[in-house]
């Protein structure tokens, strides 16, 4: 069986043909060759796939790509451009929040919802919303000094 | 890994979903947030020949308050509840508890609709539904029908449906007169599924006790209702001694297995400990919020 398909990634609308079981984080890597979007295991544990479908942050392994019809995405590539980052990657950069960069598509997707939808007033608050996002390289510091970072700017241009 | 093939419908009512999970013959699966069942399909643990979506049908996604039950849509997504002022005002442990739920990522998806018809031990939303005493509403070839959620959930991931049948809605009844609760979970990290977990909520009347609900999870194969720790509260004081008879009688009223993660003893330990401590905290809010 073979669906078509109408998407709208980092602002460019694709239309594909797809089986009804190819997975979002195929369809995004294989299929139009972002591969900015990682795969770690593929049952939602590690957080790596995670993009922003209409906003929200999900798992990119546990949808399937039929499912995101008529959706716009979010893909790591959407975020900034090497010349332009956005303040979230900015910080990561400044505040040496990824080694080998495996995890960080998912960190900063999750870390841009997270600011979206939590004050994240303590560390405590940051650590519980990326304890769904496993990084094996930087002990975890690093990441939440940089979306640390980026909340007091906020509510530094707040007050 | 990648899931086998399979043939894909999107209905748009629920007619239609029921029809086509009949014209499966028993081969076909309902998805809804696809976070429980997804995983299961990219390891091939589950080969359905059809996969019948429920994203497409309208109005199953609501969270209303009709008197005295609030009502939710199977496809009420887990960061509603946990965003909803209605279930804050209403469902307070439901609030609480919500947080515990996956991660922001996997809220975004799952359905309360799914999670109970899952029924993993260690789910919060079945031990809710079974905490509030709430009915789950289905319908399937035969028509309507309602389940007692203490009557829905057989045993570990298994549900009473037929094969054919969707839940639609559930209703909570909101525990009216209780003015004090807690919802104590312990996990391996916040987000994951729960070691140990309880909810108490209080009635006081001249500060003490006149009506208690007690449900715990992750320490038996389904959630369950504790009647006896419920009875005992009954006409019961404040306090440590409270607390502690309290705590004891919960230690007994469970049997949990051994497994991977920790210890039959250790389960029944914390359980007892989260007891404790859910008591104490039920019982302050309950004394703190009286006029
Ligand atoms: C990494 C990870 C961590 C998680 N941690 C937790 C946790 O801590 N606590 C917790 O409670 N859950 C947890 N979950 C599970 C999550 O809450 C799921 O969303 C939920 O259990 C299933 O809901 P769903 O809508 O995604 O269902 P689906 O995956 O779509 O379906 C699950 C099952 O229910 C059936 N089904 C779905 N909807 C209906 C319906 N309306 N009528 C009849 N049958 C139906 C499906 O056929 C399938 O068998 C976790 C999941 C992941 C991936
Ligand atoms: S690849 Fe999706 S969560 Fe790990
Ligand atoms: S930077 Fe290597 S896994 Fe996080």
């Amino acid at each position: 069986m073979k669906m078509d398909i109408a998407v709208t990634v980092n602002g460019r609308k694709y239309q594909e043909i797809v089986e009804p079981r190819l997975l979002l984080s195929d369809f995004l890597r294989e299929t139009l060759g972002l591969t900015g979007t990682h795969v770690g295991c593929e049952h939602g544990i590690c957080g790596a796939c995670t993009v922003l479908v209409n906003g929200d942050s999900v798992r990119s392994c546990l949808t399937l790509a039929v499912r995101a019809n008529g959706a716009e995405i979010t893909t790591v590539e959407g975020l900034g451009t090497p010349e332009a980052l956005n303040e979230l990657q900015h910080q990561f950069r400044e505040k040496h929040g990824l080694q080998c960069g495996f995890c960080t598509p998912g960190m900063l997707i999750t870390g841009m919802d997270l600011l979206k939808k939590y004050p994240l007033a303590s560390d405590a608050e940051i650590r519980e919303g990326l304890s769904g996002n496993l990084c094996r390289c930087t002990g975890y510091q690093n990441i939440v000094a940089a979306i640390r970072a980026v909340v007091d700017q906020q509510d530094g241009n707040a007050s | 890994m990648k899931p086998a093939a399979f043939d894909y419908v999107a209905p748009r009512d629920l007619k239609s979903a029921i029809d086509a999970l009949v014209g499966a013959g028993g081969d076909g699966k309902v998805m809804a947030g696809g976070q429980s069942l997804t995983p299961l399909l990219n390891f091939r643990m589950a080969r359905p020949s059809l996969i019948v979506d429920l994203l497409r049908i309208p109005g199953l996604s609501f969270i209303e308050l009709r008197e005295n039950t609030v009502v939710i849509g199977a496809l009420t997504r887990h960061a509603d509840l946990e965003f909803s002022d209605v279930i804050a005002a209403h469902l307070p442990v439901m609030a609480a508890a919500m947080p515990h739920v996956a991660h922001l990522a996997i809220r975004n998806r799952g359905t309360i609709g799914g999670s109970l018809s899952h029924a993993d031990p260690a789910a919060e939303l079945p031990m809710l539904a079974v905490f509030y005493g709430a009915t789950i509403k289905v319908e399937g070839p035969a028509g309507r029908r309602e389940i007692p959620a203490e009557e829905f959930f057989v045993s570990a991931l298994s549900n009473c449906l037929e094969p054919e049948e969707i839940v639609f809605e559930i209703e909570f009844p909101v525990l009216t007169s209780h003015t004090g609760w807690a919802f104590e979970e312990v996990a391996r990290r916040f987000g994951d599924f729960a070691l140990g977990c309880i909810a108490v909520s209080l009635e006081l009347t001249d500060n003490t006790v006149s009506d208690a609900r007690v449900a715990v999870m992750g320490v038996d194969d389904t959630p369950r209702r504790l009647r006896e720790a419920e009875e005992i509260l009954r006409g019961a004081e404040g306090g440590a001694r409270t607390a502690l008879r309290f705590a004891q009688i919960v230690r007994a009223s469970v049997s949990p297995a051994d497994d991977i993660h920790v210890s039959s003893d250790y389960r029944r330990n914390l359980i007892g400990a989260l007891a404790e401590r859910a008591f104490n905290t039920a019982f302050a809010r309950a004394v703190g919020a009286k006029p």
